[in-house]
């Protein structure tokens, strides 16, 4: 076998794999979002569109994601500069910050269901401090606010970690006699920071925002865990439509929003953040 | 001599002052991820009554009656087992379809790379969960549908792009001349492959392979998707959350969560390498 064949043969399981399973079903959900009774229809668009559940949906899994989004970056940018200033103790510490890593959002959602529910540890803490004398039903129906802010922190605990660690490796890869030169030119830490630190770390500022805010529409457990179905999210309607009301043309539809926004914001940053040619580090 | 012990304690003092700053900050950051799942545990090791009772101490009762009814409610033996098979199958497949791409990236130049690139990469700005919709319906009729190796084709989309990317940097870090000077020793390209490169990225693989487990064994929505009777464990409890009494769903946390944090720790050293790589 001709040696120019190889790398071919060595790319051709997953090149296949990814069509059959990647490219294939997502022009599947197109077709189907647009199929009614195996024919051309608008009709799953207009029953989502028209469903009362569909524009606070869409609102709260943007306004979720406007608000997670913009929260982790500050807290993860803290958390790198931190942890690029240690000398001792340094894997420890990035190990502790990197363990929600791994955690599922399930899990993040029943870890702080632990705290938020009726007979939980926020309204212990709370009445052990005589604040109230009854717990307090945070997560009711009534509540909305507060089934949002406890998503927002349960997100926030769990996916800053994916964030911290692209900034990090990015940060790695910054030289440092950019800083060496910074600090001869009298620029102090903050400034470094500003005109050294951030204009150089666009590329891996680009992966993680692209990755969280796509991750961020896709939210749907944590929601699930916190508040049931009283927060109602994109994907959780998804799952709504293929499971309780069995009729999937309508959940490629919502599917096809996800992915419309998904897209959307990836373009947005890929243009935002655009890293100009030849200037990479 | 003098000027620098004049400076010293000055620099000691501003640093000090910096020092206790960052290390508050750290031990605040350090509280901020430890202690829920300090109180999941909590939870996990207390009694059914202790869990629901109000209000709380913050101590665990170490009460193994969640978790022996967790264990021994219908269905969780099994959604553990369809968990740990769904996730070893893969983390074979990924590993076997994404090392060699990932070879092939390091070591070729070729007309198509960049093709083949963008496809791995474009996989990123898609809701891939999301593939379990159209999915079902081809599952259907393959015969797939419910099934482990159905879920673990699935969960292969997700980890594979890792897999590439990460077995193409490790690939990336063994010099070329280690295996052309096996192929001068009378090596093939498969037996210099064999024993002078597989032996230096193994571990790195290993990381690749246990991070592949751990995206498998944490997906909820494809897996309560495609499954029905073979319900994965997440998929098991997001099915049973609104019906399910609080102790089992936190013994069912705790269950997901003290695997995970073994994996990570096994990997760790990896981590930054891998998203290192994953940002271009």
């Amino acid at each position: 076998m001709p040696a120019r064949f190889l790398p071919y043969l060595m790319l051709l399981p997953a090149t296949i794999f990814l069509l059959v399973f990647f490219v294939y079903p997502f022009i599947q959900i197109a077709i189907l979002a647009v199929t009614q009774d195996g024919g051309f229809s608008l009709q799953p668009i207009t029953t989502m569109a028209t469903h009362w559940k569909f524009n606070a949906a869409l609102g709260w899994t943007v306004l979720l994601a406007a608000v997670v989004v913009p929260l982790q970056l500050v807290m993860a940018l803290s958390m790198a500069t931190i942890v690029t200033k240690l000398k001792t103790g340094r894997s420890t510490i990035l190990y502790i910050f990197s363990i929600p890593l791994g955690l599922s959002d399930l899990a993040a959602g029943i870890v702080w269901l632990a705290i938020f529910e009726q007979s939980g540890f926020l309204n212990s803490m709370l009445a052990g401090l005589g604040v109230i004398e009854q717990p307090i039903l945070f997560l009711g129906y009534q509540n909305i606010w507060v089934i949002f802010l406890a998503v927002v922190l349960a997100e926030l605990w769990r996916a800053t970690a994916i964030v911290m660690v692209i900034l990090v490796s990015g940060m790695g890869l910054i030289p440092k006699e950019y800083y060496e030169a910074g600090e001869v030119f009298g620029a102090n830490g903050w400034q470094r920071f500003w005109r050294i630190t951030l204009p150089l770390l666009r590329p891996s500022l680009q992966s993680a925002l692209i990755l969280r805010t796509l991750a961020a529409f896709e939210v749907f457990a944590v929601v699930t865990a916190l508040g049931g179905t009283t927060l109602p999210v994109l994907m959780g309607e998804t799952f709504n439509w293929q499971f309780a009301m069995q009729d999937r043309n309508v959940a490629s539809a919502y599917a096809l929003v996800i992915l419309g926004i998904s897209i959307a914001a990836t373009l947005f940053f890929l243009r935002a953040l655009r890293v100009p040619k030849g200037a990479t580090i | 001599m003098s000027n620098p012990t004049v400076d010293v304690p000055r620099t000691v003092s501003a640093g000090g002052a910096g020092r206790f700053l960052i290390w508050a900050s750290i031990v605040l950051l350090c509280a901020w991820v430890l202690v829920p799942i300090y109180l999941l545990m909590v939870n996990a090791l207390s009694s059914p009554a202790q869990v629901s009772g109000f209000p709380k101490s913050g101590l665990p009762g170490f009460d193994f009656a969640s978790l022996q009814f967790f264990a021994g409610f219908a269905g969780v033996a099994k959604a553990l087992w369809n968990s740990i098979l769904v996730a070893v199958l893969t983390m074979a497949l990924s590993i076997g379809i994404g090392a060699p791409a990932g070879y092939a990236l390091s070591r070729f130049d070729f007309p198509g790379k960049e093709v083949f690139r963008m496809l791995v990469v474009m996989t990123r700005a898609f809701p891939l969960p999301l593939l379990a919709l159209p999915l079902a319906v081809m599952f259907i009729r393959t015969g797939l549908d419910d099934t482990a190796l159905g879920l673990a084709l699935v969960h292969t989309v997700l980890a594979i792009p890792f897999a590439v990317l990460i077995t193409f940097s490790l690939f990336s870090g063994i010099p070329l001349e280690l295996e052309e000077a096996a192929w001068t020793l009378g090596c093939n390209r498969w037996q210099a492959f064999q024993r002078v490169v597989l032996p230096l990225v193994l571990p790195g693989i290993a990381a690749s392979a246990v991070f592949a487990f751990t995206i498998s064994w944490n997906e909820v929505f494809a897996a309560a998707v495609l499954t029905i009777e073979n319900r994965t464990l997440p998929a098991f409890l997001i099915q049973n959350l609104n019906v399910s009494p609080l102790h089992l769903k936190f013994a069912g946390g705790a269950a997901m969560v003290i695997p995970a944090l073994i994996f990570i720790f096994a990997v760790r050293k990896y981590l930054f390498a891998m998203w290192g790589i994953a940002n271009r």
